[in-house]
């Protein structure tokens, strides 16, 4: 991408700006669509509508919220630290973005060709749990600090097994960059990853069980990394009326959402990555069938788009369906029972791919 | 299971003077009146009889019998001297499946009794509900202070019968 | 060199999301672990007993709606079951037949609420949802009775002040079939969830003598294991004509007498009224409901304390009468104000996020605590 927008421009500097841009817009909507789609799933689950007047079916809720969140007044507890304060969403807002930059949205839209990808997402996206730290500390407020280190601890603590499975499937591939992790897997469903990888041979289908293992492992531990229900302990409504960001209103609150709904995005783009064949196509190209190639990176973008919200989706159904787990509960599930498992696997596919 | 007379009869042999007497001709239940200062050694024995085990304390009240003088106030108003405050204790047993009613007076210039909370736990919160509308102070209680008004309530028990209301509580108007 | 640490002070405050109306708990922790609750109460105290001495008996009734405001029939059942016991008059059977009717369907929709809430709080949003559609019917059927949907004023001093609807026995019975499959549904999605069996099972153990010393009564008690029914015990209206069970707790998934047993209770002792509604709902006799009802209120001199069975526990109230039509005292036993003393002792040694699940099994409404 950014050669192609260097080869209009000719300038380094706005064609890395655009480069930079686009996913920054691409969030911006996603937002503003997921927002609306976690009301209306939410809704139909629990037997009513949801949002229904704003626009058609409730679809410009989103916006005129975002409008009435605009003209809310910024308001900083007399006691709070009002650096710190005003930093921290800043500080979240941008370990969510930055792991844009390596995630693939097609085969010609690529933020920056980085050859260390996945090493580059999980490591950027630690910047995170700063930042919350930052939240909870500077708002003085007891609920809040609890609800930040809460938040740090289980954070940090899901990071192991996610980079675990994460270290099973470069083994499998051998390579770090997520482009050619899913250029690997070529363009019929049965190459991607979750059926064993692209070459065939015996090999792939001892790995299939193993990777369907890996796949609920690193679904279960990102879910953990985004704090979504069930283990949504720092948000806990009933418990500590909001964790770490109860003292935040207005834009800053909003800043604190936005990077919420675009580290669910993210977190459910490194799993269709990984497994499920990234942005290519289970069925085949229209670009091929109709000879005219240059549609195929749009249909790509499309195919990505979609297993992305697919599973946002099932992130949402869980978090309606379930009730919420307690906080040493949620360390136990880590520590005892998904990185032995993690470990067990790492060490299955090890051998397996040296078949 | 055994009824009223019979528990007073028991009482009347172990504790002699200090169970005053069955009011038996009143609907729709008997009551036996104890001695303010003995109360806790009656409860205790009443729990732990085996004929009796009474191990539930199912209500404690506090009751202004407003059968004193009345005297009239500067403004007008009935202030109550003399006479006495009651507090009644219904207890059962959960296995003898047997009820009694019990009663103390207490003069009303200096209402005291004593505290049934170490033997029944539901005491504590009952007692403390007396103590604020009546003023009934329980000796031995381990932490008798008020419960349902707010704590700093200088201007009196709420429920006896010439309780007034304050002008003002902390700078707001208390009357409507 | 030890280190001093010093116990943190949280107060989980009078307005809060998950404390069921104005209660402030004051809890003392080491870290995430609790060592002392105290509750605060009084917030919500609008002097009940002291307004009930300047009206009339039949004045009182709403009064006592307002009490427990999630249970009103139950309220309302208890208050003249006491006044007609004190005044000695009998009432003519069609009022005791709907009155059992009435009390049951209040059951059911108080323990909907309690078991919603209960699972809102330990973080499943959709039970919530679904169990409040179910008390919806529950609430028309009450709106077609007597005009109102929460606080009813319906039972009377001698009989009632509406008479049912022609519809009601048919739509009663489409109720009862219609809410036997969600008792179901509800078991599948949040009973045996397991997650929610590790959140609620062996938190806040009681054990039985406790409770009994603590004086705790109804799901509270029963869960601990002893089948103690006040419509078994002291059966006051008609309630020995029926048939029912008395669920109790068995520690299924825990320990007896855990939080998980008293919601276990509570789903039970649905399914229970609505086996008395049914027996209920065919042989209503016929006659006049407000027959009964006396020109002027004016018992004897005399006290009386009835219990009743509210969904919450043993409702009691305790009536001293001076021959006037003014009653002299009424005091109110709520059991909520005596279950609450328990958050103290079921506390100790848990974590934060396990005293929302204790206050929601123990289930308290606090205008009957404050009254």
């Amino acid at each position: 991408m950014y050669q192609f927008l260097f080869n209009i421009t000719g300038n380094e500097i706005i064609a890395g700006l655009i480069t930079a841009c686009i996913p920054l817009v691409f969030i911006l909507i996603f937002v503003l669509f997921a927002v609306w789609f976690e009301r209306k799933v939410s809704a139909h689950m629990q037997d009513r509508l949801g949002p229904m007047r704003v626009g058609w079916h409730g679809v410009l809720q989103t916006v005129a919220d975002f409008v009435k969140m605009l003209q809310k007044e910024d308001i900083i507890a007399t006691e709070a630290d009002r650096k710190l304060f005003s930093i921290a969403p800043v500080l979240v807002f941008a370990g969510s973005f930055a792991a844009y930059a390596a995630i693939p949205f097609s085969s010609k839209l690529l933020g920056s060709e980085v050859e260390v990808g996945i090493f580059y997402v999980i490591a950027i996206s630690s910047l995170v749990v700063a930042g919350i730290l930052m939240a909870g500390w500077s708002s003085n407020n007891k609920y809040s600090l609890l609800g930040a280190m809460r938040s740090a601890a289980q954070i940090v603590s899901y990071e192991i097994p996610t980079a675990l499975v994460v270290l099973s499937m470069v083994m499998l591939t051998g390579t770090l960059s997520l482009d050619k992790m899913s250029q690997m897997q070529t363009a019929h469903f049965w190459d991607w990853n979750i059926f064993g990888g692209p070459t065939f041979g015996f090999a792939k289908f001892l790995l299939i069980p193993f990777m369907f293992v890996g796949f609920l492992i690193v679904y279960i531990s990102t879910l953990a990394e985004v704090n979504r229900t069930p283990f949504d302990i720092p948000e806990a409504e009933s418990e500590l009326v909001a964790g770490y960001f109860t003292e935040y209103v207005g834009m800053k609150w909003a800043m604190f959402m936005l990077s919420e709904y675009a580290n669910m995005f993210s977190v459910s783009a490194i799993i269709t990555i990984l497994f499920f064949g990234g942005y290519q196509s289970p069925v085949g190209y229209l670009g091929n069938t109709l000879g005219a190639p240059a549609l195929i990176p749009f249909e790509q973008g499309i195919w990505f788009i979609a297993k992305g919200i697919f599973f946002v989706f099932v992130q949402m159904w869980l978090r309606w369906t379930l009730p919420r787990l307690r906080v040493d509960q949620l360390m136990t599930v880590c520590w005892k029972y998904l990185i032995p498992y993690a470990f067990i696997n790492l060490i299955i596919i090890g051998i397996i791919t040296l078949l | 299971m055994k009824n009223p007379e019979e528990i007073f009869e028991i009482l009347k042999k172990e504790f002699g003077e200090s169970i005053l007497a069955i009011d038996k001709d009143v609907p729709t239940e008997p009551i036996i009146a104890v001695d303010p200062m003995y109360i806790n050694k009656v409860g205790q024995f009443l729990r732990e009889h085996e004929e009796l085990k009474f191990d539930s304390l199912m209500v404690l009240s506090g009751v202004d019998d407003a059968n004193g003088t009345k005297i009239k106030d500067e403004d007008e108003t009935e202030v109550i001297s003399g006479g006495t405050l009651s507090v009644y204790y219904h207890l059962h047993s959960v296995y003898l499946k047997h009820k009694i009613t019990l009663k103390v007076s207490t003069p009303r210039d200096n209402p005291k009794a004593e505290s049934v909370e170490s033997i029944w736990k539901t005491a504590d919160w009952h007692e403390r509900e007396a103590y604020d509308m009546f003023g009934i102070i329980f000796l031995n209680h381990p932490d008798l202070r008020r419960i349902l008004m707010p704590y700093d309530w200088e201007a009196g028990y709420p429920l006896r019968k010439d309780y007034k209301n304050p002008e003002f509580y902390q700078g707001m108007k208390v009357p409507y | 060199m030890a280190l001093k640490t010093e116990t943190m002070v949280l107060n989980m405050g009078p307005q809060h999301p998950s404390t069921h109306g104005v209660l402030r708990l004051e809890l003392e922790l080491e870290g995430e672990v609790i060592v002392n609750v105290k509750p605060h109460i009084g917030y919500l105290h609008r002097c009940f007993e002291k307004h009930a001495e300047v009206m009339t008996y039949p004045q009182v009734i709403p009064y006592t709606d307002r009490m427990d405001y999630l249970a009103s029939m139950s309220n309302n059942f208890g208050y003249v079951v006491a006044v007609e016991k004190l005044l000695g008059i009998q009432v003519p059977d069609r009022v005791q037949y709907i009155r059992v009717i009435m009390a049951e369907l209040q059951r059911i929709a108080s323990h909907l609420v309690a078991l919603g809430t209960n699972g809102l709080d330990i973080g499943a949003f959709t039970p919530f949802l679904y169990l409040f559609r179910d008390r919806e019917h529950i609430l028309s059927l009450f709106e077609m009775t007597c005009g109102a949907r929460l606080l009813y004023n319906y039972m009377w001093v001698g009989g009632l002040s509406h008479d049912i609807h022609p519809d009601f026995v048919r739509l009663t019975k489409e109720f009862v079939n219609y809410f036997r499959p969600t008792i179901t549904e509800l078991n599948n999605l949040l009973t045996f969830n397991k997650i929610f069996i590790e959140r609620t099972a062996n938190i806040g153990i009681l054990p039985l003598d406790t409770a009994i010393n603590f004086g705790a009564t109804g799901p509270v008690l029963r869960g601990s294991g002893l089948a103690f029914d006040l419509r078994r015990e002291d059966p006051y209206s008609i309630y020995d004509r029926f048939n029912f069970e008395i669920p109790t707790g068995k520690g299924l998934v825990g320990t007896i007498g855990d939080c998980w047993d008293r919601y276990y209770v509570r789903v039970l002792e649905m399914e229970q009224s609505l086996r008395i509604i049914e027996q209920a709902i065919d042989p209503i006799p016929e006659g006049d409901v407000q027959s009964a009802i006396p020109k002027r209120v004016k018992p004897p001199k005399g006290t009386v304390y009835s219990r009743t069975e509210n969904p919450r526990g043993e409702l009691g109230y305790f009536i001293i009468s001076d021959g006037n039509v003014n009653p002299f005292r009424i005091k109110v036993r709520g059991p909520s104000f005596v279950n609450l003393e328990l958050m103290g002792e079921l506390c100790k040694g848990h974590l934060v996020a396990d005293v929302i699940a204790i206050l929601g099994s123990i289930d308290i409404v606090l205008g009957e605590v404050d009254r």
